[in-house]
């Protein structure tokens, strides 16, 4: 007896389903036909706005009183001291005193990036300010955000999307960074440079951009060897094994050129180990990026000798791109990158430290 | 082939230990000087050996540690637990917070032994937190700590205010280094110790017997006078203890924590050595000896193919490749053709 109410009941259930299903199928085109019709209203509008450029966010100046409010994907606060300097500078920024009603989305991954910065667009946000995880696969749901007449402002990291598609682009140039940091490394005058190179996640612009100017420059010298170079994404429990690798086998080597300051640390971690000495004049040399306290209090200590600056306080430009098109502006530069030093540990000074490290 | 011969090939810790000389052998034919030690001495002047074999010992303890409490879980519950990983981000992070504090300059606050402690505890208390979903709510253990591997990172990050505290102390390195005078990895000596302390366990208490009875037949066990809820919870505090050792050997290798990264997929690496174990996965009989042996062999197969210049990203496809081939092979229909084939080869000599 049971056992048939039961039946009844998933019989009915499946039934439900399936017609759910259909439901569903049916409802498809119709989405569909719904998007097309947007995506042309979006052209027209396009066209409109253009117009209506320099009058641009008229209605919104005119609420002068109301909150901006802003969506920012960025990626893991916790992914490194670069990042969690960058969140906090963000959250300083972005808040009710400055005008702003911020909303905060955060992922390692360019598809969970993705699905946030819909989630915003949805949400109607007047900005959306992206620090994308991979350089490629924006351009839709950027062409989603200007249909919705949402400025997008990148920060951080550049990606492959047309110009049209944002407002600006805050950017450290990484390929700048990395030719900086090769610069020094070619005037420390080395008879022959047999390199560790520890890559960050492959396919990030700051991986590309730092690695492009050292493959350039091995590539061109014959006294410039890569011992090995492997991606230990940004980790330095993964530098350290690399290294310990190398160590291991025997292969000499006296550079150490790490894309961030943890895998740096992860190197010089396995070096200790195995007494090999790092420093000014000593056997090994070091090379990090980003610019931690701590790494720079390393140069200070003449335990490392370079480390390149990758500036993350990008907040007050945003803010300063976001105030000009309030007042109706127009943009003239497209990308705005961020001065960026390199420190030299021979030079370094504890005021740098303070004014640097982040 | 001797009958005793035989019996070996039919037990379990035949597999790991078959894998490991078949790497080894591996090594051996490419390149000898794999296995060569050489005794030198780290920055601090200590005596210190160094060598791909070393290595393996050293990296390959993290994972033999918790193989121990992941084959409990496996045991009893019939389950894994793949949180471990976020689970070891909060042990560090709470060794560091009470080590150095927040803000704090990186002097100790607290003796070494105090931060472990309290990370023991919760690890212990996230343990229980899985084991009462596992063990009470009746819940898959890898939906249950999904849960922890979901959120276990952020926690971590909360406990210290997302800051990233640096332990200046040159005594808090030893855990995962070396200690002044023993030129062999401390974790080593800590996965000894662990596993001494389980094998004890495991022979004067009846541990071992009630978790296989549980993993076999909950409610058979449970009609036996056995407490399953409680035997399957307990697996869960155990790995929980577990974690807590792995933490603090994670932090002590760099003096400080990266939530995101720290000890991250240690949980695939720590299953696959149960499964490498030859153990059931799906829960009862298990041999804590042949999981921690696996451990070492997937930190040989890490080491080899680091020293093969692999691209670390792409070890994970290796390692993949191996679970392949010991499923394949574990599969019962495999196995008695195999068997069949090794028992007629026998017949004809």
């Amino acid at each position: 007896m049971k056992k048939s109410t039961i039946a009844v009941m998933l019989t009915a259930a499946l039934a439900a389903a399936s017609l759910a299903g259909c439901g569903g199928g049916s409802d498809a085109p119709a989405t569909q036909a719904a998007a097309t019709t947007a995506a042309e209203a979006g052209a027209e509008k396009e066209e409109q706005a253009e117009d209506a450029a320099d009058a641009a966010d008229a209605p919104e100046q005119a609420a002068d009183g109301e909150l901006i409010k802003v969506g920012i994907i960025n990626n893991d606060p916790n992914e490194s001291g670069y990042r969690t300097a960058n969140d906090a500078d963000l959250k300083k920024m972005f808040c009710e005193e400055n005008g702003y009603e911020a909303s905060f989305a955060y992922s390692l991954k360019n598809d969970e990036q993705i699905t946030a910065a819909q989630k915003f667009i949805q949400d109607e946000v007047d900005y959306l300010l992206l620090s994308a995880a991979d350089t490629s696969g924006w351009d839709s749901v950027l062409k989603d955000a200007q249909d919705a007449g949402i400025g997008v402002i990148l920060f951080d990291r550049t990606i492959d999307a047309s110009e049209d598609l944002y407002l600006a682009s805050i950017v450290s140039d990484m390929a700048k960074e990395g030719e900086t940091a090769v610069t020094w490394l070619a005037g420390q005058n080395l008879d022959s440079y047999n390199i560790i190179h520890l890559q960050g996640v492959m396919g990030s612009a700051a991986q590309q951009g730092r690695t492009g100017a050292l493959d350039e420059k091995v590539a061109a010298e014959d006294s410039w060897t890569l011992v090995t170079q492997q991606t230990a994404e940004w980790n330095s429990e993964k530098a350290q094994q690399i290294v310990q690798s190398v160590i291991d086998s025997g292969t000499e080597f006296n550079v150490i050129y790490a894309e961030n300051d943890d895998m740096a640390k992860g190197a010089v971690a396995a070096l200790d180990k195995a007494n090999i000495s790092h420093g000014v004049g000593k056997d090994v040399i070091i090379m990090g990026f980003d610019c931690n306290k701590w790494a720079l209090q390393e140069l200070l200590d003449q335990n490392w000798n370079y480390d390149g600056q990758c500036n993350p306080f990008q907040a007050a430009y945003i803010d300063e791109v976001i105030k000009k098109v309030q007042k109706g502006e127009s943009i003239t530069e497209k990308t705005i990158i961020m001065d960026e030093k390199g420190f030299d540990a021979s030079t370094i000074t504890a005021d740098d430290v303070e004014n640097y490290g982040i | 082939m001797t009958k005793k011969k035989m019996v070996f090939a039919s037990r379990q810790i035949f597999i790991p230990i078959a894998a490991l000389l078949l790497l080894a052998l591996f090594n051996l034919a490419v390149d000898p000087s794999f296995f060569k030690i050489t005794l030198g001495r780290n920055s601090a002047g200590d005596p210190v050996l160094t060598g791909y074999l070393m290595t393996i010992l050293d990296y390959g303890s993290e994972v033999a540690i918790l193989a121990i409490g992941m084959t409990l879980v496996t045991a009893a519950c019939g389950g894994q637990d793949i949180s471990v990983g976020a689970a070891v981000a909060i042990a560090g992070s709470v060794i560091l917070r009470v080590l150095v504090g927040i803000g704090g300059d990186g002097t100790l606050q607290a003796p070494i032994i105090v931060g472990f402690l309290a990370a023991c505890v919760v690890a212990m208390l996230f343990g229980a937190f899985n084991g009462v979903l596992v063990a009470i709510f009746n819940i898959q253990p890898m939906v249950a700590t999904l849960i922890l591997y979901t959120a276990g990172r952020s926690i971590a990050a909360w406990i210290n205010n997302n800051e990233l505290p640096i332990v200046t102390d040159k005594t808090f390195t030893y855990f995962g280094g070396f200690i002044p005078g023993i030129p062999i990895p401390t974790p080593f000596f800590l996965a000894v110790i662990c596993i001494a302390i389980t094998l004890l366990a495991l022979r004067f208490t009846t541990l071992g017997l009630y978790t296989q009875a549980v993993g076999i037949n909950a409610s058979s066990s449970r009609l036996n006078g056995l407490n399953p809820v409680f035997i399957k919870w307990l697996s869960f505090v155990i790995l929980g203890l577990c974690v807590a050792v792995v933490g603090l050997i994670k932090t002590s290798r760099l003096s400080t924590i990266n939530y995101s990264v720290i000890a991250k997929d240690i949980e695939m690496d720590a299953i696959l050595a149960v499964a490498l174990g030859g153990n059931v996965l799906s829960g009862g009989k298990f041999n804590i000896m042949a999981s921690i042996v696996g451990a070492y062999v997937i930190q040989f197969l890490t080491t080899t193919l680091y020293k093969f210049n692999v691209s670390s990203d792409a070890l994970p496809a290796y390692k993949a490749v191996v679970v392949i081939l010991l499923v394949v092979l574990s599969a019962p229909a495999i196995k008695d053709k195999l068997m069949g084939m090794v028992k007629k080869q026998k017949g004809v000599g």
